[in-house]
């Protein structure tokens, strides 16, 4: 029993930490789709803010000042992708799939002729990076039976990052249902010309919708360069931008979900990782491709209607065009 | 000149010039940024592209994949579907081949194993895009989204069963046994020997010339038969096609079962061209480049092969690059491939509005 608690909340530990720039990710990809452009570039956005972080933090030896040019350089991307999808009515696929292309060679490109090392940086020390935090009385706790594990093994010892993931899901809830920025912004994205015929201005929210998504991207990239890792390490957002998207799509669009979604797909990975080689009784070997497949497979049958409907905003995909 | 004219000038020849232009420009600032001239990378590039046989040999193998994508990304566009999964889709391809190929290579000769082996490379990658294009079709979920998730699902599936059905025992990396030899492609070198010419070794083969037919097929297809222009219409106007009675649900599964079977061709060109196995992430980056060859090439099988051409001449140059400099990795053509999609796909109008107007005034004048 104590095995089981124990195994049950490092595996949760592991869940959160895997969990945290998903949540950051998707809640990017929420601003920008609510508002009616479509984020594939989410990946991208992550990649750029990850290497940015990254280098910043190495050169400058503030972990912070990295953080700040992660977001700076991804809301960087965010514009580009604004640009075009926006002012010049481009196609928000075609221009996401850009970013990310783009992301994955520029990133190894300038750290391979900046930092020599095949495309990484140079690997961070312990106060370049975001380190653990440790909650009060997390030591003087863990000896009390069953919840003080739970304080101190699964509340405590995270990043900052990790906990301000989890604070902004309340945050942008509030943001987005509770204020009138939040309103307009989801107006935008299911009645442009309505939001237009009320004088206001759909590219301006729909610029602020990236903006902010861009935001959200580079502290997703932080997190995976100078938290969960010392270093950036080429392509290695390894598909979570993507991940971000279908945890998007699974919690249909609502900030709650996504954070159920990404502990969800983070518990799946967590768990991959255990049982990778291990034999359950009356199993047999457990095929980790499949679990690590799994978010993606409950995707798709939640998008072909088999669990619920997944609604996207009406509007999304969809550049505005003011009428005469 | 008419306005018809100056918009058809504007959009075949001025804009797709421009967007590439810039590209190339963004692209020249890069190299100066990283401390490289970009007049000597260029000169290497070009020279590592079509200086040499071999070289040659390389750039129009690397086309033969990118024709293949290309014109899976440009059969769905027609059709007003973007079919981002030709990642996937080449992949499975590759399953196709490598279960006939294996299954069947010690029992059938080459003349009916290769045509089999191509046709389940087809059948495949068809059927990998038939789940989505069904969902699309039938269930209103977006294709964007369920390509990309069946991409992940694609090397999900094949990392399994290469480590736990096709591997063999002692490999540093997961792959298949090789083929027999009846499952061998000819090379260009075999088949150029063959009609008495030598040229140099290279991974070019015979699936070049099933590229080519691929082209011809593919315009023929969308514009001199019914189909053809059903599915034209479906992605030009929808609602106009299902007054003129074209079910558009048939049309959707229509144009990603030729786009998926046309990506599974990738593993014809891969693993019975050149790999002779099944091996992990044959198809990396190719499905991805599908689509920013279809986007420069206006989605024209004549554009596709001349912007697959490019491609081909960028990817051989740039490892020619890599090669000579080494402070340039093949990263740098991932580069230009982002610009390009990102000029000629997202911003492919950012110049139309100024040059449209500087172009009547000019033609007012004339």
């Amino acid at each position: 029993m104590q095995d089981a608690w124990l195994w049950l909340i490092l595996s949760l530990d592991a869940t959160l930490r895997v969990a945290t720039p998903l949540i950051f990710a998707a809640l990017a990809g929420l601003f920008s789709e609510r508002s009616g452009v479509v984020d594939i570039g989410l990946e991208g956005k992550m990649l750029v803010g990850a290497f940015t972080a990254a280098t910043v933090a190495a050169v400058s030896d503030s972990v912070w000042l990295g953080l700040l040019m992660a977001l700076l350089a991804s809301v960087g991307f965010a514009l580009l992708h604004g640009f075009a999808c926006i002012t010049h009515r481009g196609n928000q696929v075609v221009s996401g799939v850009a970013i990310n292309i783009l992301a994955s060679g520029l990133t190894v490109v300038l750290g391979l002729a900046w930092f020599h090392q095949g495309g990484s940086t140079p690997p961070l020390t312990q106060h370049q990076r975001f380190t653990a935090i440790d909650l009060p009385f997390a030591q003087q706790l863990a000896d009390v039976p069953v919840l003080g594990l739970f304080y101190s093994e699964l509340l405590s010892g995270h990043n900052i990052l990790v906990y301000l993931a989890l604070a902004l899901v309340p945050l942008s809830w509030w943001l987005l249902y509770r204020t009138r920025f939040g309103l307009r912004l989801r107006a935008v994205g299911e009645n442009p010309k309505a939001v237009d015929t009320a004088g206001i201005s759909v590219a301006g929210l729909r610029y602020r919708a990236v903006i902010i998504a861009g935001v959200l991207c580079g502290f997703a990239g932080a997190y995976l360069s100078t938290a969960q890792n010392a270093q950036f390490i080429r392509d290695m957002t390894a598909g979570q931008g993507f991940m971000a998207l279908a945890a998007l799509i699974f919690a249909k669009w609502r900030p709650w979900p996504i954070l159920l979604a990404c502990l969800l797909f983070g518990f799946l990975d967590a768990v991959a990782v255990r049982l990778q080689g291990v034999s359950l009784p009356g199993i047999g070997l457990v095929p980790v491709q499949l679990i690590e497949a799994l978010p993606y497979i409950l995707t798709v049958i939640l998008l072909a209607g088999f669990i619920g409907k997944a609604n996207p905003p009406k509007a999304i995909g969809l550049p505005y065009v003011k009428d005469r | 000149m008419k306005v018809a004219h100056v918009n058809q000038l504007l959009s075949i020849v001025l804009l797709p010039f421009l967007n590439l232009l810039t590209a190339f420009i963004v692209t020249t600032l890069l190299f100066l940024m990283v401390g490289i001239d970009p007049w000597e990378a260029a000169k290497i590039l070009v020279k590592g592209a079509f200086g040499y046989e071999e070289g040659i040999g390389y750039t129009l193998y690397y086309t033969t994949n990118f024709i293949f994508t290309g014109l899976a990304v440009a059969v769905a566009f027609h059709a007003g579907l973007f079919n981002i999964g030709g990642e996937g889709q080449a992949y499975i391809g590759g399953l196709g081949v490598g279960l006939v190929a294996l299954g069947l290579g010690a029992l059938l000769p080459a003349w009916l194993l290769l045509p089999l082996a191509m046709v389940a490379a087809a059948v495949f990658g068809a059927a990998w895009a038939a789940i989505p294009a069904y969902l699309q079709a039938y269930r209103g979920s977006h294709i964007v989204i369920t390509t990309i998730m069946f991409n992940f699902l694609a090397a999900s599936l094949m990392v399994y069963l290469l480590v736990n059905v096709f591997a063999e025992p002692g490999q540093m990396v997961p792959a298949s046994r090789a083929f027999a030899d009846s499952a061998s492609l000819w090379s260009w070198q075999e088949f150029m020997a063959y009609w008495g010419i030598e040229f140099a070794a290279s991974p070019l083969n015979l699936s070049i010339i099933l590229a080519l037919i691929c082209c011809v097929m593919v315009w023929l297809f969308l514009w001199k038969t019914r189909w053809g222009y059903e599915l034209r219409t479906v992605g030009a106007n929808p609602d106009a096609a299902i007054y003129a009675g074209i079910n558009p649900k048939r049309i959707i599964m229509l144009a990603m079962l030729l786009s998926g079977a046309l990506a599974g061709l990738v593993a014809v060109n891969e693993l019975l061209g050149v790999q002779h196995r099944l091996l992990l992430g044959f198809n990396t980056g190719y499905g991805f480049a599908g689509i920013a060859v279809a986007l420069m090439g206006r989605n024209h099988p004549l554009g596709v092969l001349l912007a697959a051409l490019l491609f081909g001449a960028l990817y051989q140059g740039g490892a020619e690059l890599a090669f000579e400099i080494p402070s340039v990795t093949r990263d740098m053509v991932v580069v230009i491939q982002g610009l390009i999609i990102l000029f000629s796909g997202a911003l492919e109008f950012m110049y139309r509005a100024p040059l449209q107007r500087w172009l009547l005034r000019f033609a007012r004048e004339a």
